[in-house]
């Protein structure tokens, strides 16, 4: 079962929903989405596999001594990463999208490919927890897409076999659409405030969109801060509500020194019997 | 030789538009003919990005040989330049297109040597 894990707003806990379940678990594989900023690792302490692979992606390489500057690449690029100006044509490469238009349009062969490095990946084995896999990615500073590189692991996980985690970056923008696309199940991580609540909502629409079916963990849950604004919010949503994690000193002590805590372990055993049961109820 | 200067509105009379790839027209005077033509510039208003490089493109085409505009980003710099097209900066000026030809005519205006526009993180 692949299970991603998102929510809208950021430092709504879906890191520390990933670690749970997967401390919950006893054979799993954790893909680190957030590719932007990942952290499992600081948790997991991995043992790596093997030196990071570097992720790559095509873009034109244009050869201005056969370009006679007719425009056809720049007029087939939507993204404007070629443009024609004086007697040739000026590549953009970070604002390809390694589409490969330019190469089919230019009639004078002067486009070719060559490979652009945007992030590596590693993966290895949680030292602590040996049946915890880590699949991380690391994008590059100042690449302007992460998506190629948050396909690139998810292809990762194509090979293996048994329960996958997606920890999904934030937002609902492409990053996060790739990352929690061809999920099983999405859990969206929320916290009671009207942050919360409006990100929840956005990402709930990403969710139906893709059809992926879609459950709720409220972070941070505080009866008297708005728990049941969310619960009401789902309700009309006809989305479940799979568990509510309290505010906890310890718990929060625990994770700010790099620790998985096992306070609430027996929230992720109920999250990961909801799971099954739903996926058995859908397969 | 023909000058285009960044403006808010279609002519002479126009307040110049301190940006370049985003900006509303391309006012061109052609100094030989002595008459004024306008160019919009409102394809790219909308896109996300690239829309100093659309900007850049644009302006090729016009012929003109002098831009006249407030800021060029690194993409538009490097379309421009590459076009041939010298730039020069409106610095403080803020009147109308006209009054920005004449302070470049008086050789008021500094040239833009290097990318100007504001970027963040660089």
């Amino acid at each position: 079962m692949l299970i991603s894990i998102a929510s809208g707003k950021g430092g709504t806990g879906k890191t520390t929903l990933a670690l749970l379940l997967a401390a919950a678990h006893s054979n799993i594989t954790l893909i680190d989405c957030d590719v932007e900023e990942p952290n499992c690792h600081l948790f997991l302490q991995p043992e790596w596999h093997g030196p990071e692979q570097a992720v790559t992606i095509m873009v034109p390489r244009i050869d201005s001594d056969r370009c006679n500057g007719c425009g056809a690449c720049s007029a087939i690029c939507l993204f404007s990463a070629i443009a024609v100006s004086g007697k040739s044509a000026l590549l953009f490469d970070e604002l390809c999208h390694s589409c490969g238009g330019c190469l089919l349009a230019c009639q004078q062969n002067a486009i070719s490919e060559e490979q652009k490095v945007i992030g590596t990946l590693m993966t290895g084995t949680a030292a602590s927890h040996p049946g915890i896999h880590l699949v991380n990615g690391t994008l590059k500073i100042g690449t302007p897409s992460a998506v190629p590189l948050i396909r690139r692991m998810k292809q990762e996980s194509l090979q293996l076999t048994g329960d996958i985690l997606v920890d999904c970056p934030p937002g609902t923008s492409c990053s996060m659409v790739n990352a929690v696309k061809g999920s099983d199940f999405c859990i969206l991580v929320t916290e009671p405030t009207p942050f919360g609540k409006h990100d929840l909502e956005l990402a709930m629409n990403i969710t139906h969109l893709l059809q992926i079916p879609t459950g709720v963990v409220i972070n941070k849950s505080d009866a008297a801060a708005g728990d049941e604004n969310i619960e009401a919010f789902c309700a009309s949503r006809q989305t479940p509500v799979l568990a509510k994690i309290p505010h906890s000193l310890s718990f929060a002590r625990q994770y700010a020194a790099g620790c998985i805590p096992v306070e609430f372990q027996g929230i992720a055993v109920s999250i990961w019997q909801q799971l099954t049961s739903e996926g058995g109820a859908r397969a | 030789m023909k000058i285009a200067i960044t403006a808010h509105g279609e002519d002479r009379h126009a307040t110049v538009d301190s940006r370049f790839g985003r900006a509303d027209h391309f006012v061109l005077y052609d100094q030989e003919k002595d008459t004024w033509d306008t160019v919009p510039n409102t394809q790219n208003l909308e896109a996300a990005h690239g829309a100093g490089i659309q900007a850049g493109q644009s302006l090729a085409k016009t012929g003109a040989s002098v831009l006249i505009t407030g800021h060029v980003g690194p993409k538009a710099f490097k379309v421009v330049h590459a076009a041939n097209i010298a730039m020069y900066s409106l610095g403080t000026l803020s009147g109308t297109v006209e009054e920005a030809l004449a302070a470049f005519q008086a050789g008021k205006l500094t040239l833009i040597a290097a990318p100007n526009a504001v970027e963040i993180n660089k």
